[in-house]
């Protein structure tokens, strides 16, 4: 044993995991878990358990309504961006003059909106693909590059076959002897204190 | 799940010989009233009302055998509950072929030139692009094809239907592997039918136009129809208390989702992509297809069709829960089933004379011989539009009961039942 498994009482704790060995235990376990009012507790599990986000009562997400929004964005972007190269004319504090690229096309008028829709299209895809994989990484908290379950070795079976309830020290709710009490009343394989 | 769900509420008793009948009567009627409100003088417009609404039940029909062999190419596991209710209205393709017999029966009496101007030889040699076309566009050739086509629906439809029927009382495996090997080879065949009838029967109308994009258009036309549809006949079935375990809110929103991909953005992608290379192009053989679409009432109604078809479904149905509400989604649902109406009505009606076109000498002086009445451009809304659209739906709506009432109203012997039946999305 490295020193570093040991609980030491100087770390600050960050938090009381308890290790279950099935998905229906885990499952019960994160329901009682919302039940009892906890509200920062996490499940570490090896591989997708269905339903487990329902009993842990995990919102869904606001990402898409996020995403309409950058949509949008884009949408109104590529307008303004065609309409204001494709026609402007103007005076500029009104001794610049400022003439935009109009080129008459095959006779068409400079503000033509059927040529402007496959950019206007194209942008709007464009803004909400990039706001999707942005924000997901941001709601995420990602990239993360330490996390305190990771840090101990105790936890090393939530990549192969256990599974983890995690309550976080920063729960309004967490006191170190009631968590206690009631993650032993889950009937967890084991009790590990993370420290942060 | 287990089996105890499936024989309660999954056999229609009364209801599907009420509705039959309800099919039956509004059918007959409506045809029986286009008829006589015609005086069986054979005129154009009844013509065009007749075949306006055969294509409206044939599209509404041809999108669901697509979903069927959709489902068996992907070896779908969450639809097979409502592919029983698709496979019942595909099923009506069996019998479609009759109504089209009049419409046979006309170009080859020599009278089609009512409804395809083709019909009309010496008006085919007189112009040279039309005399190029004359090898495609004859009655024999046309008649063929038209054959062709119905005979392939008929059969595709017969097979997924009975086979999926007989699976249902022998639970025989085989019967999925062979829906399974059978339906790419089904979906060719689908997809170049589907094409060249939308060519034959409505481009055509129009012998002198062409576009390369319309059977891919007719193609999400269809599919609007009959997404529109299932959602509404399955809300029914909900609604009068079957199928409550076999259809639940992951399939409404599922079918919304695919309403929303096929009916409002992939048409919309369609119909924009046909559009804006004619209109960039300007070639008047080609343009002059969408010149009568935006003239006097037509130009409302292609307006109705952008806003109504697409700028507001597609708002409507973006979000998840719009689609998980059944009777929010069915509103929807009956919104875009009159849009697709509409559409079709949109796709058959408007005609402008060659000569008006000739003789025009700029877009404002065609507009106001338009308005003052002097052009044309087939915008005469008649109740024999209406009474030939509701006897075609009405006999359509007749056969899809009578084909649900005759056999379960989900596989209960698929193999993949429990998969649809405990199918949750994310």
């Amino acid at each position: 044993m490295s020193p570093s498994t040991q609980t030491n009482e100087t770390t600050p704790l960050w938090g009381l995991a308890a290790q279950f060995s099935s998905t229906a235990a885990i499952y019960k376990a994160a329901a009682k878990t919302r039940e009892a009012g906890y509200r920062w507790f996490d499940c570490h599990v090896p591989f997708p358990v269905h339903g487990l986000d329902k009993a842990m009562g995990v919102q869904f997400t606001i990402l898409p309504i996020l995403v309409f929004f950058a949509g949008m964005t884009g949408l109104c972007v590529a307008i303004f961006l065609q309409v204001f190269t494709n026609s402007l004319e103007l005076n500029l504090w009104a001794i610049v003059p400022v003439v935009g690229y109009q080129f008459e096309v095959s006779g068409k008028p400079l503000v033509s909106a059927p040529a402007f829709v496959p950019v206007a299209f194209e942008l709007t895809v464009l803004f909400s693909a990039l706001a999707t994989v942005s924000l997901m990484l941001v709601l995420n908290k990602l990239p993360c590059l330490y996390h305190p379950v990771l840090k101990s070795p105790k936890m090393k079976r939530i990549t192969d076959d256990r599974f983890v309830l995690v309550i976080e020290a920063c729960d309004p709710k967490f006191a170190r002897s009631t968590a206690q009490a009631f993650l032993e009343s889950l009937d967890p394989e084991r009790i590990v204190e993370l420290e942060a | 799940m287990t089996q105890g769900h499936s024989t309660g509420d999954l056999h229609l008793g009364k209801l599907g010989t009420s509705g039959m009948m309800l099919g039956a009567l509004v059918g007959f009627g409506g045809l029986a009233a286009t008829l006589g409100l015609d005086g069986l003088g054979g005129s154009g417009l009844f013509w065009k009302s007749y075949l306006f609404g055969f294509m409206v039940a044939t599209a509404i029909c041809l999108g669901a055998l697509f979903f069927v062999l959709l489902q068996h190419i992907t070896k779908a596991g969450w639809s097979v509950t409502v592919r029983r209710p698709a496979e019942a209205i595909a099923a009506n393709l069996q019998w479609l072929w009759i109504l089209f017999i009049p419409i046979l029966v006309l170009v080859w009496t020599g009278k089609g030139a009512v409804l395809f101007e083709w019909c009309n030889v010496e008006y085919m040699q007189s112009d040279h692009v039309l005399a190029g076309k004359m090898g495609y566009l004859n009655a024999t050739f046309w008649s063929i094809r038209a054959v062709v086509y119905l005979g392939v629906w008929a059969l595709l439809a017969r097979f997924y239907r009975t086979q999926s029927v007989a699976q249902d009382s022998d639970g025989d495996v085989r019967r999925t592997m062979r829906m399974q090997w059978w339906a790419p080879i089904g979906i060719i065949l689908y997809g170049f039918t589907q094409t060249f009838a939308a060519v034959d029967w409505i481009m055509a109308i129009q012998p002198k136009w062409f576009s390369t994009m319309f059977g891919v258009y007719w193609f999400a036309v269809s599919c609007t129809g009959f997404f529109a549809s299932i959602i509404i006949l399955i809300t029914l079935l909900r609604g009068a208390g079957y199928g409550k375990a076999a259809f639940t809110r992951e399939h409404f929103q599922d079918l919304g989702k695919l309403l929303f991909a096929f009916g409002v953005v992939f048409w919309a992608y369609i119909g924009y992509s046909q559009y804006m290379l004619i209109w960039y192009a300007n070639i008047p053989i080609e343009t002059e297809w969408f010149v009568p679409r935006q003239l006097g009432g037509w130009f409302f109604v292609s307006w109705l069709l952008i806003v109504g078809h697409f700028a507001l479904p597609f708002v409507l149905l973006i979000t998840r829960w719009t689609k998980r509400f059944r009777n929010i989604l069915v509103l929807i649902a009956i919104w875009m089933l009159a849009m697709f109406i509409i559409d079709v009505y949109w796709l058959l009606m408007p005609m402008v004379p060659e000569v008006a076109l000739a003789e025009a000498t700029s877009w404002n002086q065609l507009q106001t011989a338009v308005d003052a009445g002097k052009v044309a451009i087939g915008w005469n809304p008649s109740i024999l539009n209406l009474t030939a659209l509701l006897g075609m739906l009405g006999l359509v709506v007749c056969g899809t009961f009578f084909f649900l009432g005759r056999a379960s109203l989900a596989p209960t012997a698929d193999p993949r039942l429990s998969e649809a039946l405990a199918f949750e999305n994310f």
